[in-house]
């Protein structure tokens, strides 16, 4: 691509940016009147502006399908750790956990839990011999030994799977949430995520998304420190005061500082925390980020530092809930509809750290958060398109179809003509969904990933007896598993298809409790069944294998170090 | 030398058996603790609420729940940490002790 045409694409991103700005102004005064969406608007084109200024200096960068896929295995682990985080952090868990603590306390600080407890599991079970045996994507570490068509087919089908679940929630929750901050059309707003990604990943590919995230989690950290610390000054640095001062104004009075209704039942609880624990570690976007560091080393100083990252910003958020309920309630005249509470928060109950910050910052920091917010719609997006077209180009492409006869430049191209489809895909998604309630897509992504992706990369990793018969038939019961029992639980079955309360088949939360077991199950039983010439082959290769896994070996980008 | 020789090297040397099994059995037991801990935790406020729900002081309105909420971030945050030093120094370096005796 020429340097010309970059420079236009460059442009034309401000313009877009700056045009929304004027149809932005248009709609201000009926959309929401809280936000002066001009400072927003001008924050955020100033982020677009840096980030495409990125995405040029990137797109110099890659030359390669190894440049396109995993940044040419050149990041730190330090910078992959915060990538990691701005790829995992996403304006749901800001927004949602901050709302759930503003609305109940305490079970806000349950729910964040979860999503942090899967990290250390990433750490010592997968960091390392996912880096040492993979090289762009995930199926890399399962087609090891196994053999590539059916494995691969697999694995993709997982990735995509997972993908695609996640990006509906991503897209439906930009368009719901843009429309508010920016005060855009919801079209517009979906419009808008799916370009910027799409030029991102097309461009810069995986050099220009990690950097995308890296400034993302920063901004998004230094903006829930402040608001935190803000919060924390009202009340002298005493969270005994700040608490009091919560359960006097709170209308649920003492029972926020008490677990409430988030867990009754145990099996739902047992299955939700073991999709949250297991399905991190098969989250493709998130198991791509470890082939962007050299070595073994790195990839676990990575995983270190996401959790720390992540972790710190959970509690930042209960102290941010809390601080919505002291500062929020006591004032309904500018914070809830009409200026009565029972009409609930303007916007919506995802609102209190948005407003939060007008009222500790004032409109600057209010329009700071705003453009936080609409970043890291786009840098968790362009993660996860990344890793579909990795998953469509390297495994489908050119492993299953081209048998690897395939040059770079060639899978380079499809992996680009893939990150278009995709960006016009959830754009799509994002339109059709727009009325429905997607807050369950991101549990089954989640439900999908701990039940068909992570069993079979545990298993082919761990278990010198699997074959890939074994692995391809447990993995794909987890998928199928997952996804049916997820539509016929009452999450979906009743709150999202509309049928009367009581009529869900499957009573829980989650099914990862029966669908990952029945995965491992399979994998281990039709394993043990395998007597063929292939599976044969397939042990024998193990010893090798775990070599390389445990020692780094004859690891990609690794033996050259 | 060819990197097949040095993978029957390291297959055939004792040192390296002990060395995935070291690293196996600290890399499961830290697993182990983790599910305990969290676990633990969501059961707990599965089957006793009203334990969760108890003031840290009398007088005081915070309960005992949310520091041990907090105390399960952080120790997740720790335990990573904690796995990570270990494996970067102490497994890192006989590793490449086991890899450079292959190798000569």
């Amino acid at each position: 691509m020429s340097k010309q045409l970059k420079q236009i694409l460059v442009a034309a991103g401000l313009l877009a940016a700056a045009g929304t700005a004027l149809a932005a102004g248009a709609d201000l005064g009926q959309a929401q009147k809280q936000a002066t969406n001009w400072t927003a608007i001008v924050m955020f084109a100033i982020f677009v502006g840096i980030t495409m200024w990125i995405t040029k200096w990137a797109a110099s960068k890659t030359k390669t399908a190894a440049d396109f896929y995993t940044a040419g295995g050149g990041i730190t682990g330090f910078q992959n750790g915060l990538a990691i985080a701005g790829d995992y952090m996403s304006a749901a868990s800001f927004l949602g956990i901050s709302g759930l603590v503003f609305a109940s306390g305490f079970d806000g600080l349950i729910f964040s839990i979860g999503w942090l407890v899967g990290w250390p599991v990433i750490t010592f079970l997968m960091a390392e011999r996912l880096r040492n045996l993979g090289k762009f994507t995930f199926a890399d570490v399962a087609g090891y030994r196994f053999d590539a068509g059916p494995i691969r087919t697999f694995a993709a089908t997982g990735s995509l799977v997972v993908v695609a679940f996640y990006l509906i929630a991503q897209m439906v929750g930009a368009g719901q949430l843009i429309k508010l901050l920016f005060g855009l059309d919801y079209m517009v707003a979906v419009i808008l995520v799916g370009v910027i990604m799409m030029m991102y990943v097309l461009f810069g590919g995986m050099t220009a998304t990690t950097w995308v995230q890296i400034i993302k989690a920063v901004m998004l950290l230094v903006g829930a420190t402040f608001m935190a610390l803000m919060v924390m000054v009202q009340f002298g640095f005493n969270f005994e005061s700040l608490a009091a001062r919560a359960v006097e104004v709170h209308s649920k009075k003492d029972a926020i500082m008490g677990p409430g209704a988030l867990i009754n039942d145990p099996v739902s609880a047992v299955s939700v925390g073991m999709a949250l624990m297991f399905g991190t570690a098969g989250l493709p976007h998130i198991l791509m980020r470890f082939f962007t560091v050299p070595n073994a080393k790195e990839a676990r100083k990575s995983v270190a530092w996401a959790t720390t990252w992540i972790g710190y910003f959970y509690i930042l958020t209960f102290i941010i809930g809390f601080g919505a309920i002291t500062n929020l309630i006591p004032n309904p005249a500018d914070y809830y509809v009409g200026g009565e509470i029972a009409k609930g928060l303007k916007g919506g109950g995802n609102m209190p750290a948005v407003h939060l910050a007008g009222a500790v910052g004032g409109d600057i920091f209010l329009g700071f958060i705003s453009a936080v917010a609409f970043a890291t719609i786009l840098a968790v997006v362009a993660g996860l398109t990344l890793s579909g077209a990795s998953a469509v180009s390297h495994d489908l492409y050119a492993s299953v179809w081209r048998h690897g006869n395939v040059d770079q430049a060639t899978e380079l191209r499809v992996s680009k003509i893939t990150t278009v489809f995709l960006g016009i895909f959830a754009v799509v998604l994002g339109v059709v969904f727009e009325k429905q309630n997607v807050a369950f897509m991101v549990m089954l992504a989640f439900a999908v990933a701990c039940s068909a992706n992570f069993p079979v990369l545990f298993m082919s990793v761990l278990w010198k007896d699997c074959t890939t018969k074994g692995a391809v038939a447990g993995g794909f019961v987890g998928l199928i598993l997952s996804v049916s029992l997820t539509i016929m639980s009452p999450a979906v079955w009743e709150a999202s298809l509309g049928n009367p309360k009581g009529t869900a088949m499957f009573p829980y939360a989650s099914p990862a409790i029966f669908s990952m077991t029945a995965a491992f199950v399979v994998i281990w039983l039709v394993s043990l069944m395998d007597k063929s010439a292939q599976a044969a082959k397939e042990r024998a290769a193990f010893p090798a294998q775990l070599i390389r896994s445990e020692t780094g070996v004859g690891a990609s980008g690794a033996s050259g170090h | 030398m060819s990197q097949d020789d040095v993978v029957a090297r390291i297959t055939s040397n004792p040192k390296f058996q002990q060395f995935v099994s070291t690293r196996n059995v600290y890399s499961n037991i830290m697993t182990m603790l983790m599910m305990i801990v969290y676990f633990g935790y969501i059961l707990l406020i599965a089957f006793n609420k009203p334990f969760l729900a108890q003031k840290m002081s009398a007088g005081g309105v915070i309960s005992i729940g949310i520091p041990m909420g907090i105390g399960v971030l952080v120790f997740t945050i720790v335990i990573t940490w904690i796995y990570v030093r270990r494996a970067n120094t102490e497994f890192d370096a006989t590793k490449d002790a086991i890899v450079k005796e292959a190798s000569k």
